[in-house]
């Protein structure tokens, strides 16, 4: 519902949106800048708490990456807060405030740097030298294909949480568990699924053996029908919850990102208790769901090259080892990983290994058909 | 007969009212209180008692962007409560007082619009209004004036009701006794519908600390407020950190409360001297 208004409002915002003129500058301007070249302060537009910073950074003993880079740069970074990549489009979209560097996720991008949205400015490849850096995993991207208009940031997966006590994962963990009839009849009443047409649906579709991607109304047609089908079983579709029912006992097969889950099992954690011995992760053996958050550079940007040496900074392999320490989640960033704390980096639910990297798909933009998606889980749903 | 049926009944009615306002008052205070009691406890994780530490607060105190979070949060909330409860009381007098006037019937149901909208169509209508009409840069003065928009209603509806239960022959009475429309007003009116504008003004207040989505819409670059930075903290992990700052915001209402309580008391008893 949220989604739909803001939507809508959105397309409103479109009728009315005006640039050109200050595009071209903009393209001008970034065409200019150099490594390492700061035009003014940077104004970021970012996820709370994502990048280390004062008494947080303390907390976790890495460097606080703000204040270095201010230090390194002279010039100052000004934070801003968003908790929803909508809200932030309908910021961006709107135009009424200079953000030089916004961080959407992986859909988000395909649909800010859309020709016809042109939210997003074409960045200077030259600027960014520290760009050879990235994992080839992550460039070619369905959303950004030539990578212009975005550079990852962090990453992570989607799949199933569980609960040891009732389930068996000595031979991986699959998407039977919600799928198959028989697999999943213990677990009946005992499942939730996220709210959210294409990861669901791409569940069925993984299980399936098909892309999470497809266009194919029969492939569609067939998980909607599986889904339907496991709906019985399912307690609840929920994106924000999962992980706390699946640590409270109300469910005991939970499908939710990575992030999540690890998030409530630390907080359950204690001195004398650890979760991860009795709630586990992982990526199904039939393949899942990639996410990766990016750093780009909106039309609303005025000081450009101090965005693009902030990009070079954070692809800087120790700051970048640094960023991953603090938000335990995968860095796309390959040249990081000698700086990154052994025990995240051998954590196969936080870097998967080569054999699941290979089954994991990001979502795409499927234009139109989207909403055949939306029809298809409204349909499963019942 | 039928009295005596109702002392008959009226221990155990009054027993089973008893426990269940007990009942309610745990249900809506013991979280606050676990929330209080655990922003002490040495651990990271809420809800595991790690002993007593003054750690989360030292943490809060300590934590820039928080702090800036929090005093934006502050200027925000007393701005937009002072401007909207003066156009409030305004607005609800000029339309209880005044019984006709051009577009009167327009604007009342138009006021109660902001009450009943949801927010997220009104954050962004305030949005495109303040980009695309305007138009004006982002900025903690758009905050504001989001907030005065929502606001100014709520205080117009409480004034309002306090003003329909009021009679009219006091300020006649005023009148009669040639005090002028601005010294009947305030002499009369305004300390008698005290206690309501005052109750608007703290809706208001509340409202502005708390709201999270048109905030988000319309903040500028580097105003944060604290309901958003909290909301966001909350996605990413949730440490007593979050109890330390939540404690202290519920430090500040409940000063904020008691300070109009004691208005409230005060306005009550000076009207109790005069009926006598």
């Amino acid at each position: 519902m949220k989604r739909l208004l803001i939507l809508i409002a959105v397309v409103a915002m479109l009728a009315a949106a005006c640039s050109s003129d200050s595009g071209e500058e903009l393209a001008a301007a970034i065409d200019a800048c150099e490594p390492g070249q700061t035009d003014g302060d940077l104004n970021l537009y970012n996820w709370t708490e994502y990048i280390p910073y004062g008494s947080a950074a303390e907390d976790y003993e890495v460097t606080d990456l703000v204040a270095k880079f201010e230090s390194e740069y002279g010039v100052k970074i000004i934070q801003t807060f968003y908790e929803d990549n909508e809200t932030m489009l309908a910021q961006i979209e709107a135009g009424g405030a200079p953000y030089d560097l916004i961080v959407p996720s992986d859909y988000m991008v395909s649909t800010m740097a859309d020709p016809e949205v042109g939210l997003l400015a074409k960045m200077n490849k030259d600027a960014i030298p520290n760009l050879v850096n990235i994992d080839p995993l992550f460039t070619g991207m369905p959303f950004d294909p030539t990578g212009d208009y975005s550079v990852p940031y962090q990453a992570g997966t989607s799949g199933l949480g569980f609960a040891y006590e009732y389930v068996d994962d000595s031979e991986g963990i699959s998407w039977g568990l919600v799928f198959d009839p028989e697999m999943s009849e213990p677990y009946a009443g005992l499942i939730s699924m996220l709210n959210d047409e294409r990861e669901t649906l791409g569940a069925a579709l993984k299980y399936l053996g098909y892309s999470v991607n497809t266009t194919d109304q029969g492939q569609l047609d067939e998980a909607t029908e599986i889904l339907a089908a496991a709906n019985s079983r399912i307690a609840a579709y929920d994106s924000a919850a999962f992980d706390d029912w699946l640590v409270t006992g109300e469910t005991v097969v939970a499908h939710g990102w990575n992030g999540g889950f690890f998030g409530s099992f630390d907080e359950i954690s204690t001195d004398d208790y650890d979760a991860y011995e009795d709630f586990g992760y992982a990526v199904p053996i039939e393949g899942g769901i990639i996410w990766v958050d990016l750093m780009a550079v909106p039309i609303t940007a005025e000081h450009p090259c101090t965005a693009h040496t902030f990009i070079n900074f954070i692809l800087d392999p120790e700051n970048g080892g640094e960023l991953t320490n603090y938000t335990y989640y995968m860095s796309p960033n390959l040249a990081a990983y000698e700086y990154i704390d052994p025990e995240i980096l051998e954590d196969p639910s936080i870097f998967p290994d080569e054999a699941t990297m290979a089954n994991l798909e990001f979502i795409a933009d499927v234009g139109d058909f989207s909403k055949n998606y939306t029809d298809a889980f409204a349909q499963a749903k019942g | 007969m039928s009295v005596q049926q109702g002392t008959a009944h009226r221990p155990w009615v009054d027993r089973l009212l008893s426990i269940n306002g007990w009942l309610v008052f745990g249900f809506l205070y013991l979280p606050i209180l676990i929330l209080v009691v655990y922003s002490f406890s040495d651990s990271r994780n809420v809800g595991d008692w790690g002993g007593f530490t003054w750690k989360w607060y030292d943490r809060m105190f300590n934590n820039p962007e928080m702090m800036n979070a929090l005093s934006n949060s502050v200027k925000v909330a007393i701005v937009s409560t002072a401007v909207a409860t003066v156009l409030g009381t305004m607005a609800g007098i000029a339309l209880d007082r005044y019984r006709k006037w051009l577009g009167k019937q327009a604007f009342d149901v138009i006021l109660y619009l902001p009450v009943i909208i949801p927010e997220v169509t009104m954050g962004a209508m305030l949005l495109i209004w303040f980009t695309q009409v305007l138009p004006i840069d982002l900025s903690i003065w758009t905050i504001i004036l989001g907030h005065i928009a929502f606001s100014a209603s709520f205080v117009a509806i409480v004034v309002r009701a306090r003003l329909g239960n009021l009679d009219d022959s006091l300020e006649e009475a005023a009148m009669d006794l040639y005090a002028n429309r601005w010294t009947t007003f305030r002499k009369i009116t305004l300390p008698l519908i005290l206690p309501g504008v005052l109750g608007g003004a703290l809706l208001a207040l509340t409202l502005s600390l708390d709201d999270v989505i048109i905030t988000e819409f319309v903040q500028g670059p580097g105003a944060n407020l604290l309901p958003v930075y909290v909301f966001g903290l909350i996605r990413r992990q949730v440490t007593p950190e979050i109890n330390a700052v939540s404690t202290l915001m519920l430090a500040i209402s409940m000063v904020l409360v008691f300070i109009s309580l004691g208005f409230q008391a005060t306005s009550g008893m000076g009207r109790s001297n005069k009926e006598e």
